[in-house]
């Protein structure tokens, strides 16, 4: 299938045949050793030729223009979101924290509210019983008072008593007898009736 | 227009240009090839100019592509194979461009020729083979012994596997070339069926139907075939360049 040398001089040393093709001779001429066109190497020097350029140019485009700017464009998504993950996991961290501290504060608080509830409970409470205890102290001594009191005028009740009967005797014996007895003679008397009584 | 389902592949000189006795002429596959160019990097210039965070829907395919290539490579050769990555990359859309180009009615498929297909893998063999012995020396040899087969059948395992490397790059080449060609040669035999019964009068206008109908399921199945040749390529492209990178490593 491959085109031998004399063919591929005989069509080069005839351009203008080849593009003018129908005419009588080009008729002709195409008839006898008409070649596949893919398999016709007169064209190959052409097309390696302008590959080679065309290839080369798109191949230098792609390596120093093409794919680093692609490349560059997926590293920039990809260091870009895995940095705001990371700054999303930061921000979480954060309000978590915050949150804690939150509770924290909130619990301290209420600990605090507590204390001081429980501390003015007790306070008014041992104020309470102090001044329960001073009034009470208060009503004892008052009634020990009372009772001294009493247990006074009882006393001098029972030493007025002697007095009253002393007085009493001496008034009766004036009346009785119509003489004065003596003081101390009436007193020994009361004394000894006392005793006996 | 002629109805030669070849005539397609013609090459046509549009500057007549040579170079030391070479035909060099821009032809019209010459300006596809630039179009390829031009269409692939415009459009991954563009695409990539504004380098948003959020990227846009031509940002996104550009994106897609390269993280499509990238992942190929780190599963075909590794990370030590990142470092063509370029390489792939430009194969890849190349080809790509090419092909779908090439759906194009009227446009020239560069991907067509076999030549083309040729070089392109020639260059992958040559870099597979140029940093294998550079960066392993002759350990790069050890590709054509595989350890832990027995003494007997050594000669016969290492002819094999020199023969299989050889190979890749005719399968290499042929696979997208003969896969390109045949699509197009079939679309144009179909299509021109079309034509040539709508021809014949009303019976032949319902006989068109079908090879109608088979046109259009053909060139969806063209578009696929395009964009299959060029990640087959790309995929035995960085099975090829592992070898380069761990040579004992099947």
């Amino acid at each position: 299938m491959f085109v031998t040398p004399a063919f591929a001089e005989e069509t080069t040393a005839e351009p203008a045949a080849a593009g003018e093709t129908h005419s009588e001779t080009g008729m002709a001429h195409e008839a006898g050793p008409k070649v596949f066109p893919p398999f016709d190497s007169t064209t190959f020097a052409s097309q390696l030729l302008w590959l080679v350029i065309t290839f080369g140019v798109f191949f230098l485009l792609m390596q120093k223009v093409i794919t680093p700017r692609l490349g560059a464009i997926l590293d920039d998504r990809k260091s870009r979101i895995s940095k705001d993950l990371a700054e999303a996991a930061a921000l979480k961290k954060e309000a978590d924290l915050s949150v804690e501290t939150y509770e924290k504060e909130l619990a301290q608080a209420r600990a605090k509210a507590n204390a001081i509830a429980s501390e003015a409970r007790e306070a008014a409470k041992t104020k309470a019983a102090a001044e329960r205890s001073a009034v009470e102290a208060e009503l004892t001594q008052k009634v020990a008072a009372a009772e001294s009191r009493i247990a006074d005028i009882k006393a001098k009740a029972f030493a007025d008593v002697g007095s009253i009967a002393e007085e009493t005797a001496s008034a009766v014996v004036e009346r009785l007898i119509g003489g004065s007895v003596s003081q101390g003679d009436v007193a020994a008397a009361v004394a000894s009736a006392k005793q006996e009584g | 227009m002629s109805n030669d389902p070849t005539h397609q592949f013609l090459i046509n000189k549009i500057v007549p240009l040579h170079i030391g006795g070479y035909d060099v002429s821009f032809t019209n596959a010459s300006l596809f090839m630039v179009a390829t160019v031009a269409a692939a990097s415009g459009f991954l210039y563009f695409a990539s100019s504004k380098r948003a965070l959020i990227p846009g829907r031509a940002q996104s395919v550009a994106e897609i592509s390269y993280e499509f290539i990238a992942n190929m490579l780190r599963e075909g050769a590794g990370s030590h194979g990142m470092k063509f990555f370029p390489m792939v990359f430009s194969l890849f859309m190349f080809v790509l461009t090419a092909n779908l180009l090439g759906m194009v009615p009227y446009f020239f498929t560069v991907t067509s020729q076999i030549i083309v297909t040729f070089a392109l893998a020639l260059f992958v063999i040559g870099t597979v083979i140029v940093y294998g012995f550079y960066k392993h020396g002759l350990g790069f040899l050890h590709l054509f012994v595989p350890s832990g087969v027995p003494g007997a059948l050594l000669p016969l395992v290492v002819a094999i596997e020199v023969i299989s490397f050889l190979s890749r790059p005719i399968s290499l080449s042929v696979r997208l070339f003969a896969n390109l060609l045949a699509g197009h040669i079939t679309l144009k035999v179909f299509a021109g069926f079309v034509a040539s019964l709508g021809a014949l009068g009303a019976l032949g206008v319902g006989g068109a139907v079908l090879p109608l109908i088979m046109t259009v399921a053909l060139t969806g199945l063209e578009f696929l075939v395009a964009f299959l040749q060029a990640y087959v390529f790309a995929v035995l492209t960085c099975m090829y360049l592992n070898d380069a990178v761990h040579p004992g490593g099947h």
